[in-house]
Order: C-alpha cells, then sequence, then structure tokens
C-alpha cells in the first residue's frame, strides 16, 4: 500500500489519483493515521500553501514523529511544501520546520528579471526545465532538461550540495530535486505535469533504494 | 532556457455539456467535457479552465462530477470557475480535483473572499477571474470591471482592481476583454498589457482570440503569462499543437 500523508493541506486527489494511474493495482490511501502511515510500503508526502500553517496542521494531526520515520525507512517522496518543509526553517513566516535536512526555505526576490531584461512573476507558476544533476533511479526515462509543472514562491537552499539532484532557473539555478538513500523529494507536481510527471511517479512506486 | 508561456483552452459548461456563445449568447454545442479535456491533454495543452456557466446554482453539482472523471484522467493543472461565492465553494471544487479556483463576480461584491480562501487554500489555487470593458480611449484609456457576464458596470477601474485582488492574495488573474470576448480580433492588448505591467503576480490573457498569432501577440505585445481561448480550438479550426509551433517560430518559449 502507498500512503499519501493528509494533513489538511491542499489537493490530494490530484495526487492519489495519479499515483492510481501508475501503480498497477498497488492501493493507494489517502491517511492522517501514523499507524497506516507506519504500515505502508511507500509513502508520499504532499502539500501546498504557507509554511506556517503546514507545520501547525502537522503537530495538530500528530504526524511529526510519523513522517520522520517513515522518510528513515521506506521510499518517501516529497512533493512541493512535502519537500520544503523538511528542512530547518523557511523564511515564509519566519517557521521552523521539521529539520530533517540541513537547510533554509527562501523567497524569491520581488525584482526578478530574466537576461532580456523582462520582468520574472512570483509565484514561479507553470512549465519549467528540469536539469538532472546527479543520475537517480527516478529520473530513469525523463530527459534530461524536461519541463515540469511548477507553482511556488519559495525554494530550498540545502547545506549538504551532494544531496541536490535537480535545477531550475529562474532566472538564477535552484535546487528543485533532492535524495538521498530512500528519500527523493521535489519542488514541481509530477501529479500534474502530463507524461513526464506519470513516469517520475511511476518510477516512484517501482523504485527499491 | 525559461519558463514556458502557458496555452490554455478553456471549456465554458453548463448542463454537462461544453458550448460556446459570442458575448455569452448564441451558445453553440462543442461537445462532452470529458472527451474534450482529453483531447487538449493529447494536443499538449499547458493547463485546462472549466467555467461552469450555468445560469442557476440548481445543477452546481454537475460540474462537480465533470472535474472528478477529468481528474482521474488528465494530469495537467485544472481550474474551475462559475458561481464561486464562498470558501466552502473553493473547497467543494478542490475536493473534487480542482488544481485551482476562479473567482469573479463574487470577488466584486465581497473582495475579502479572496483574502478567506486565499489564506486558508494558499494563493497558488486562488484565480481572480476580471471581465472588463473599455470606458475610456485615447492618451488616459480606462477599463471598468462589469459583471453579469458583460452586463452590469461597476464604476471599479480594471487596474486598479486587479492590483488589489492580488494585495488580497490572488495568485493569478485571468482577464477577459469583454469588448473582444468571441469577437475572434484578438486580445485587447492594452488591456493586457496594463494588467501585466503593474502585477508581480503572472496574468492569463482572454477573450478575442481568432487566430494563432493573435496568441502570440497576447505574449509579446500585451504581457501576458499565460493565453486562453476557446473557439478556436473547440470547432477544430487549429489544435494546441499549432499555436504552440507558431507562438515558438515567433521566439516564445513554450513547452514542446
Amino acid at each position: 500500500m502507498i500512503a499519501v500523508i493528509d494533513y489538511g493541506m491542499g489537493n490530494l486527489h490530484s495526487v492519489a489519483k495519479a499515483l492510481e494511474h501508475v501503480a498497477d493495482g498497488v492501493p493507494v490511501q489517502v491517511t492522517s493515521d501514523p499507524a497506516v502511515i507506519a504500515a505502508a510500503e511507500r509513502v508520499v508526502f504532499p502539500g501546498q500553501g504557507a509554511a506556517r500553517d503546514c507545520m501547525r496542521e502537522i503537530d495538530e494531526h500528530g504526524l511529526r514523529a510519523a513522517i520522520t520515520t517513515a522518510m528513515q525507512d521506506k521510499p518517501f517522496l516529497g512533493i512541493c511544501m512535502g519537500l520544503q518543509v523538511l528542512f530547518d526553517h523557511s523564511a515564509e513566516g519566519d517557521t521552523p520546520c521539521l529539520g530533517l535536512l540541513s537547510g533554509e526555505v527562501k523567497r524569491f526576490a520581488r525584482d526578478l528579471t530574466n537576461a532580456a531584461g523582462e520582468r520574472l512573476k512570483v509565484p514561479h507558476m507553470g512549465w519549467n526545465r528540469v536539469r538532472q544533476t546527479q543520475t537517480h533511479p527516478l529520473w530513469s526515462g525523463i530527459f534530461d532538461d524536461e519541463r515540469f509543472y511548477f507553482v511556488h514562491s519559495y525554494f530550498v537552499v540545502p547545506q549538504d550540495a551532494t544531496i541536490v539532484t535537480g535545477v531550475t532557473d529562474y532566472p538564477a539555478a535552484f535546487v528543485c530535486a533532492v535524495a538521498h538513500a530512500n528519500l527523493f523529494a521535489v519542488q514541481f507536481h509530477p501529479e500534474k505535469s502530463a507524461a513526464a510527471g506519470l513516469r517520475l511517479l511511476k518510477n516512484f512506486v517501482t523504485w527499491q533504494p | 532556457m525559461a519558463l514556458a508561456k502557458r496555452i490554455i483552452p478553456c471549456l465554458d459548461v453548463t448542463a454537462g455539456r461544453v458550448v460556446k456563445g459570442v458575448q455569452f449568447l448564441n451558445l453553440r454545442d462543442a461537445g462532452d467535457p470529458v472527451e474534450i479535456a482529453r483531447r487538449y491533454d493529447d494536443q499538449g495543452a499547458d493547463e485546462l479552465t472549466f467555467l461552469d456557466i450555468t445560469a442557476t446554482s440548481d445543477n452546481r453539482d454537475v460540474i462537480l462530477h465533470i472535474i472528478e472523471s477529468v481528474a482521474a484522467q488528465v494530469f495537467i493543472p485544472l481550474t474551475v470557475g462559475g458561481g464561486v461565492r464562498v470558501p466552502d465553494d473553493v473547497r467543494r471544487l478542490l475536493n473534487a480535483g480542482a488544481d485551482k479556483v476562479a473567482i469573479n463576480t463574487a470577488a466584486v461584491f465581497n473582495p475579502q473572499v479572496v483574502k478567506d480562501a486565499a489564506d486558508r487554500f494558499g494563493s497558488q489555487c486562488i484565480v481572480v477571474a476580471i471581465d472588463a470593458k473599455q470606458t475610456a480611449w485615447g492618451a488616459q484609456p480606462k477599463w471598468e470591471i462589469f459583471t453579469h457576464g458583460g452586463r452590469k458596470p461597476t464604476g471599479i477601474d480594471a487596474v486598479a482592481w486587479a492590483k488589489k485582488m492580488q494585495d488580497l492574495g490572488a495568485g493569478e488573474i485571468l482577464l477577459t476583454s469583454m469588448d473582444r470576448d468571441g469577437a475572434k480580433s484578438g486580445f485587447d492588448l492594452n488591456l493586457t498589457r496594463a494588467v501585466a505591467d503593474a502585477l508581480t503576480i503572472p496574468v492569463i490573457a482572454s477573450g478575442g482570440v481568432g487566430n494563432l498569432q493573435h496568441l502570440a501577440d497576447g505574449v509579446q505585445k500585451g504581457g501576458a503569462d499565460a493565453v486562453l481561448a476557446a473557439s478556436i480550438f473547440h470547432f477544430g479550426e487549429y489544435t494546441v499543437g499549432q499555436a504552440k509551433a507558431v507562438m515558438a517560430e515567433r521566439g516564445i518559449e513554450v513547452r514542446l
């Protein structure tokens, strides 16, 4: 069974439907029950919204321990806020996060421009290219520089450069994917990234780290 | 190497069917929403927008079923609008599988609903739809917000309104020129430029697309981050793929 952690932050329907689409009959369960998360073979940790709300909901649902354990002992996929809150601290609402990875979450500057001098909007919303900085089983069958769908105003800055596995330019390169042992976490939304996103999810549901 | 400009086919839905009219009149049947959504996904659409144009609240649940069916088969972002009045309407649409919800008339009568919805669900899923008509020309052009399918003026300046919606937490603006809607003469590029330049959030240009050059103009001349069109795609005139090819030829970054 694949558990999708539900802590009241965002639309989990899309994540669950996309996983079901690629899981080859393996049940997908949207849950906020730590026992179900502990029993799952794989765990997906999605999330949308503000960092402070996410952290509050994680604690109100009593999920901190379940997330920490799952991240250490089984295939674990973080998506969007499920990437950001793994780090020490977010500039969004000056929020202490889970501290499972070392580093900060920062906001895009308000006056971004590209090389042509055009203003870049924030949130960074839409399809952008992902440069694979390391080979990884979850990138299998996905072109380097493939486009994925993003919608976010904050990005992670890991302390340990060796966990970085994908970067995107906006306009400077920011980290959009990290990997470590059984953990893979992305800023973009694979569940909304058409064929490339489904391929990444398919790679996740068959991944044997 | 940059963020792609988005092409968003728009499906106006009523009584479970996709329809298209001119300035909200003379509706023509364009087919089954789930089938059309799948076709656009296959053609490479970057997102889809569904507008529930049902006039009464009797059949609101029909759109929920449509979104559920589409979301189980189409894995690109889905925006849904029409009849969204309170944060609970947003919640029901998100639960059905929408990724973003567009708030239109309700925002005009009660701007607080935008803030409440953004606080509760996050700015990333709150789109404010603005229907504007030009009311002054010449050196100082002006556009005014209209409600009720473009029939009722509100006296509100469109550019100032868009800024206010951004401040209240909107994540994106869907900007429709009521003068151009269905007219096939191209976007109102001055309106699009005025709003896009005034905001830091993305702007989707809408209303008036008659050919593929119009889409490219919306980006290059209007400054839009995304372009929305309905009838040029519905009746098989053009595919999304052809639209992207034209935009790419004109040097616009698109997802191919």
